[in-house]
């Protein structure tokens, strides 16, 4: 590569239910962050922001109504749909381009406002088969937990204490939306949503507004005397239709084959010191865990027993409470990066992981079941 | 505007309108449902046959024009009972979804496991298992439409 591209700093909204408005709320995580790094409006190059405007924020073509408060206001910009790490490595690749030297990452969601992610994801769906249906992001993670169980043996207990690790994480983050100390027995107790889904195995809906600001080398050497450097990115995409994908084995492994090989990851369990997962159904966590090369597959179960993801184990998973503590939809996967971030400058406060974090790893997913995945690593 | 917090709240509703062109593969598709038939497609490069019946194979990228009159029996590959409802839910629950293996296929049909009581969550997970064999049962009227099967329920 040419020049490196550094992240200067970050800013975010925690994730419960505020009163306030919508771009007061973009304009003062966007003013906090170019603060924090100590620039002005003008110095930013070029902003990316990552929305899904329609059914998250009951408004279309929205990038437009939230540009003044993202300061992007006469600047070269642009808004990506989806999995919002995408907007990430398109505002990396804008700075390796040559063309900015500083570029702001926007992630904006507004969870308290749209209705249950359910009514939402339904229309995910193609209007002559799947909808007519009733698919939706909770049936189709119910189907891939039957899956799941049913092949390895991966028990209810094992899908519960991904519930119990991320709240209990959680608890130490200012920023996290649902905060309960919880065990195994509260988890398999709470009210079956989708069998074998429990309710507090299912991400709640959140807020969540994140600034992401990057900069070239030199910029982000003089911004900060700790910038957290760009490694690598993969992402990848599984078939629409449900029933043309093997929920198994999905897209994820490839995804992190490609981050792994830009960074020159050869041993994930050994060289990643932290990793931030998109878990928006517990289950998901011990499958993530198998693609990401944590563990072999179908071991999931026996990574979670074995308390390595835990916040003093080998691989810390989801320091932050993960998604089922905040899921702001939309932004979710750059509140994963926003925190790898923190991890890797050792400014995580409480939740900060008892060893040096040289290499993080941030992971997105979106549509169903993990039909699209990104994987994002930071370091040192 | 509502007086609910400190700060007022707007309650906003958007209902629109759309027409949205089937196109010949899911017209042809959903005629054969009207006679009681389900089309898939082959691929003639990875020989996958694939239902619903679609114009191109994703893996292979070329054209599907092989139709193929497939199976109404075939086995679960996994389901889950959905027993809560939201707004704009065209199917009223309770309702089991199902990816469902049809016999001599290379995909996984979604629709709903059905034929019994389905008010008892406990009688539904004693009932119905991955790996159990499944047959559609038509609904009398045609609409050329994906519930023109009613479901699939459980071979004796």
């Amino acid at each position: 590569m040419a020049t490196r591209v550094g992240i200067v700093d970050i800013a975010m909204t925690p994730g419960a239910e505020s009163k306030d408005n919508f771009l007061d709320q973009v304009y003062k995580v966007t003013k906090e962050v170019l603060d924090k790094a100590g620039i002005k409006r003008a110095d930013v190059g070029t902003v990316i922001s990552a929305a899904s405007d329609v059914f998250h924020g009951g408004m279309s073509c929205a990038n437009s109504y939230y540009w003044d408060a993202g300061g992007a206001f006469l600047k070269n910009g642009s808004r990506q749909d989806g999995e919002s790490l995408f907007a990430f490595i398109y505002a990396v690749m804008r700075i390796l381009s040559g063309s900015f030297d500083t570029a702001l990452v926007l992630g904006v969601c507004k969870g308290s406002e749209n209705p249950e992610n359910d009514m939402l994801t339904h229309f995910f769906t193609d209007p002559f088969y799947q909808r007519q249906v009733g698919l939706n992001e909770t049936v189709a993670a119910a189907l891939q937990m039957r899956e799941y169980m049913d092949k390895y043996g991966i028990t209810g207990e094992q899908c519960a204490k991904v519930v119990v690790k991320n709240l209990g994480n959680a608890l130490r983050n200012p920023y996290a939306h649902i905060k309960k100390r919880v065990d195994v027995d509260d988890v398999l107790n709470s009210e079956t949503v989708l069998y074998p889904l429990k309710q507090m195995e299912c991400a709640p809906k959140s807020e969540g507004i994140v600034a992401i600001l990057l900069a070239k080398e030199d910029v982000a050497k003089r911004l900060t005397n700790k910038p957290v450097w760009f490694k690598g990115y993969g992402s990848s995409m599984d078939a629409f239709y449900l029933g043309d994908r093997d929920l198994l084995d999905g897209q994820l492994k490839q995804a992190a084959k490609r981050a792994y090989d830009m960074a020159g990851v050869s041993n994930p369990k050994k060289e990643i010191d932290v990793a931030e997962v998109c878990e928006p159904y517990a289950f998901q966590e011990l499958l993530w865990y198998e693609d990401l090369g944590f563990c072999a597959p179908g071991e999931g179960g026996k990574l979670i027993d074995s308390a390595a993801t835990n916040m003093d184990g080998n691989i810390p998973v989801n320091p932050s409470g993960g998604v089922l503590a905040t899921n702001p939809y939309v932004s979710r996967g750059l509140y994963r990066l926003a925190e790898a971030f923190l991890q890797v400058q050792g400014k995580a406060g409480e939740r900060q992981i008892d060893k040096k974090v040289n290499t993080a790893l941030a992971h997105g997913t979106h549509g169903f079941a993990g039909q699209c995945h990104a994987v994002a690593i930071i370091g040192n | 505007m509502e007086k609910k917090s400190e700060y007022d709240i707007l309650t906003d509703k958007v209902a629109i309108p759309y027409e949205i062109a089937a196109g010949p593969t899911w017209t042809r598709f959903f005629e054969g449902f009207r006679q009681e038939k389900i089309y898939g497609t082959r691929c003639r490069k990875c020989k996958r046959v694939l239902v619903p019946a679609r114009s191109f194979c994703p893996r292979c990228f070329v054209d599907t024009d092989e139709w193929i009159e497939i199976s109404q029996e075939g086995s679960i590959v996994s389901w889950a009972l959905t027993e809560y409802e939201y707004y704009g839910m065209p199917t009223k629950p309770p309702f089991i979804g199902a990816l469902i293996r049809l016999d001599g296929t290379d995909s996984n049909f979604l629709h709903l496991i059905g034929g019994f009581d389905l008010s008892d969550p406990e009688f539904v997970r004693k009932t119905v298992k991955n790996g159990m064999k499944v047959r559609a049962v038509w609904n009398k009227e045609k609409k050329g439409h994906i519930m023109d099967i009613k479901y699939f329920e459980p071979v004796k």
